[in-house]
């Protein structure tokens, strides 16, 4: 198993640049999911590390080795595409074996690797059927079961679920997981599915326009948003903006957003008088009446174990996640409270996060 | 908007048999789901209230009036598909205006316009009405095609998964748009998907088909907290309901028969080892705003959604206890 290193990764396309200056390790052993829209430039950072392209500047390392212009199969790396294509003529252990036998693997040592396979994948009762009438969950465990089989260095996935329905998408994520906690094999996986990124990953890096936006653990990204992008592209439903004007001092402890004011973590930095946002998660609103921030309920969306409230307020739609215990009448007014402990605060001319004690503190444990 | 019902409704296709003996009354006013996967009959209901197939056995009446006979734009039904369906050669507000443009109609210009803005405001198109429809993003297509089924005032709009093609935060915006607009008009609206969320949040009740089958209508709250059996148990809930054999985890009281244990997070009550531990934390997905722990107990998986503060780690011994969990019988019945 190997380190993956980037440093200062470029790829140009003509006029356009697909990956600008990205740098960032995937430890041995750890889950990397680069998340983004279509066009982030996500696939073309993880063809470059296959070696399917060449980047047009910057180097890739693996396990320190610089491997940046070794061609694909030169770099012991296992890809696993979006759609899993098998040998429809060969039985499940054939199929898994192919990848050994076409490397000049001796027969017994197939055998004994394709089994072992097998019971990682928990299907060495099908080793003996036929793929054709495979149900879809099994085909992908033998398609998981050929990239695993020549224990690669390091496995790089690009939406391998993307074409799965909802429900069997979810048990094939807490099922990449475990496989990923039994054999730890560095992993880089590509993804535009927030939810899959944060069930699955270690680290999460995220990308928009070329330009990796954040890197980091799910709970840091998520608790942390290093910009209004990340934030309103994690979540479901995503981080909610207030917006208002103001200018900011080192030590400011609370904000007025429409003559309400709300506390939040000290904020380290002075800004000049200009548009702020406000960021709070659905979950960090809580229902006071007593509370001076009001609005009116344009919805409820029951989940079961909880529901989505959408609030009318003079700051825009919020929603909130509470208890599904409560019912909402459409139209009712509440007040809201914020928690002011998780507040974010954000520039809206940039885009990017004002410091505060929530981002600093938090960093150094 | 009328009621709308179904009775003892039968339809085979060759050998199979897409809809088996369903009974249904969608009310006048009432949002209904009609939640199953690919092959459940969903689509077949929809099909049949709108005329577009014919029942081999059973009744189907709009407004009181039997339909048999009726052809489709006899019914006074508005079909919304999976696939928004535009005039690509005319502008959003064209396309809105169509169908009330058809000569029966006789509205005048006026009350066109009147009609259309109303519904683009409400659909939130109003500012694209003069763009070509090839001019849109997905989600706004979408909107448009549900803005030509609500521009008519039909007896039921009948919707066939409209939500399944658009991203997963569009989806999430219009789930709510829907439901409020619905509930605005009044309108009567039957909606089939495969998707438990849209069926959720949406639904005033919500039908389980299965096989051609209506196994359980139900509010969402009354089908989620009282499901009749393990397929529906199984249907909703997030994440996925946990199916234990009886006896594994202490806790409850099992009715005699009790074969399968059904216990979501509500049922499940966690509590740090100290000596007397049965389970063990195997690894936390953090999901951010909640995480799922996933856990072991005697070789069986369990997960659970969590707070995402609550102080565990993969490895940490914990005591797991049932807390009015569901119960069923070898049939897959549930057992109260």
């Amino acid at each position: 198993m190997a380190e993956i290193r980037i440093e200062n990764l470029r790829k140009q396309f003509a006029d356009f640049t697909a990956v600008q200056d990205s740098s960032f390790t995937v430890g041995d052993g750890e889950f990397l999911a680069l998340l983004g829209p279509s066009g982030c430039g996500k696939t073309t950072t993880l063809r470059m590390i296959a070696g399917l392209e060449l980047p047009t500047s910057g180097k890739i390392y693996l396990d320190g080795e610089d491997v940046t212009f070794n061609r694909a199969r030169e770099r012991d790396i296992a890809f696993v595409f979006q759609l899993f294509a098998l040998y429809p003529h060969m039985n499940v252990r054939k199929n898994i074996g192919f990848p050994l036998l076409s490397q000049g693997v001796p027969k017994a040592e197939i055998k004994a690797r394709v089994e072992e396979t097998a019971k990682l994948l928990q299907i060495t009762h099908i080793l003996e059927k036929s793929v054709s009438g495979l149900a879809g969950g099994d085909r992908q465990r033998v398609a998981l079961g050929r990239a695993i089989v020549r224990r690669p260095k390091c496995f790089l996935m690009d939406e391998p679920l993307g074409t799965l329905d909802a429900e069997f998408r979810e048990v094939m994520v807490h099922e990449l997981r475990e496989l990923h906690n039994r054999i730890h094999a560095t992993t880089v996986y590509v993804t535009h599915d927030q939810h899959e990124a944060m069930a699955m990953a270690d680290k999460i890096a995220v990308m928009n326009h070329g330009i990796i936006e954040q890197f980091g653990t799910p709970q840091e990204i998520y608790n942390r948003p290093a910009s209004m992008y990340v934030a309103d592209f994690i979540g479901s439903p995503p981080m909610n903006f207030l917006k208002f004007s103001a200018g900011l001092q080192k030590g400011t402890r609370s904000v007025s957003v429409d003559g309400v004011d709300i506390a939040l973590p000290e904020v380290r930095q002075d800004m000049a008088v200009g548009e702020l946002a406000l960021g709070v998660r659905p979950e960090h609103i809580r229902f006071n009446d007593n509370s001076a921030l009001r609005g009116s309920v344009y919805g409820a969306e029951y989940l079961g174990t909880n529901q989505i409230v959408a609030i009318e307020t003079g700051k825009g739609l919020l929603k909130a996640r509470v208890s599904a215990d409560r019912t909402f009448r459409i139209g009712e007014t509440v007040g809201l409270e914020l928690d002011s402990e998780k507040l974010s605060l954000f520039d809206c001319a940039s885009g990017r996060a004002v410091k505060s004690s929530l981002y600093t503190e938090a960093r150094h444990g | 908007m009328a009621e709308v019902s179904l009775q003892n409704i039968s339809k085979s296709f060759g050998e199979s048999e897409a809809v088996r003996n369903l009974t249904l009354t969608i009310r006048d006013g009432e949002f209904v789901v009609l939640l199953g996967p690919t092959g459940a009959g969903k689509t077949t209901t929809l099909r049949l209230i709108a005329g577009l197939e014919r029942p081999d056995k059973g009744r189907v009446t709009i407004g009181g009036q039997d339909m048999a006979g009726a052809a489709p734009a006899g019914r006074d039904v508005a079909f919304v598909f999976q696939q928004y369906s535009l005039y690509p050669h005319l502008t959003v507000y064209e396309n809105l205006a169509f169908p009330l443009r058809s000569p029966a109609r006789r509205l005048s210009t006026d009350e066109i316009g009147r009609r259309v803005r109303e519904v683009a405001k409400m659909v939130r198109i109003d500012h694209k009405l003069e763009n070509r429809s090839t001019r849109l993003s997905g989600g706004e297509m979408q909107r448009v095609a549900i803005g030509r089924a609500l521009v008519r005032k039909p007896s039921i709009y009948l919707m066939d998964e409209p939500l399944s093609s658009l991203d997963a935060k569009l989806r999430g915006e219009l789930r709510l748009e829907l439901k409020r607009i619905q509930s605005e008009l009044g309108s009567t609206l039957l909606y089939v998907t495969h998707d438990q969320i849209e069926a959720m949040t949406m639904a005033d009740r919500i039908g389980i088909l299965n096989d051609g089958e209506l196994i359980q209508l139900g509010t969402p709250r009354d089908i989620y907290s009282n499901p009749v059996n393990l397929h529906v148990a199984a249907r909703l809930g997030q994440p996925h309901i946990n199916l234990i054999p009886e006896g594994l985890v202490p806790g409850g009281q099992p009715p005699k028969g009790t074969k399968t244990i059904g216990a979501r997070t509500e049922h499940l009550e966690i509590h740090a080892g100290n000596g007397n531990a049965n389970a063990e934390i195997d690894w936390i997905e953090h999901l951010g705003d909640q995480s799922h722990l996933h856990m072991r107990i005697a070789g069986h998986k369990l997960v659970t959604l969590a707070n995402p503060y609550v102080p565990v780690m993969p490895g940490d011994k914990i005591t797991l206890m049932l807390k009015d969990p569901l119960y069923f019988g070898s049939d897959g019945q549930r057992l109260v």
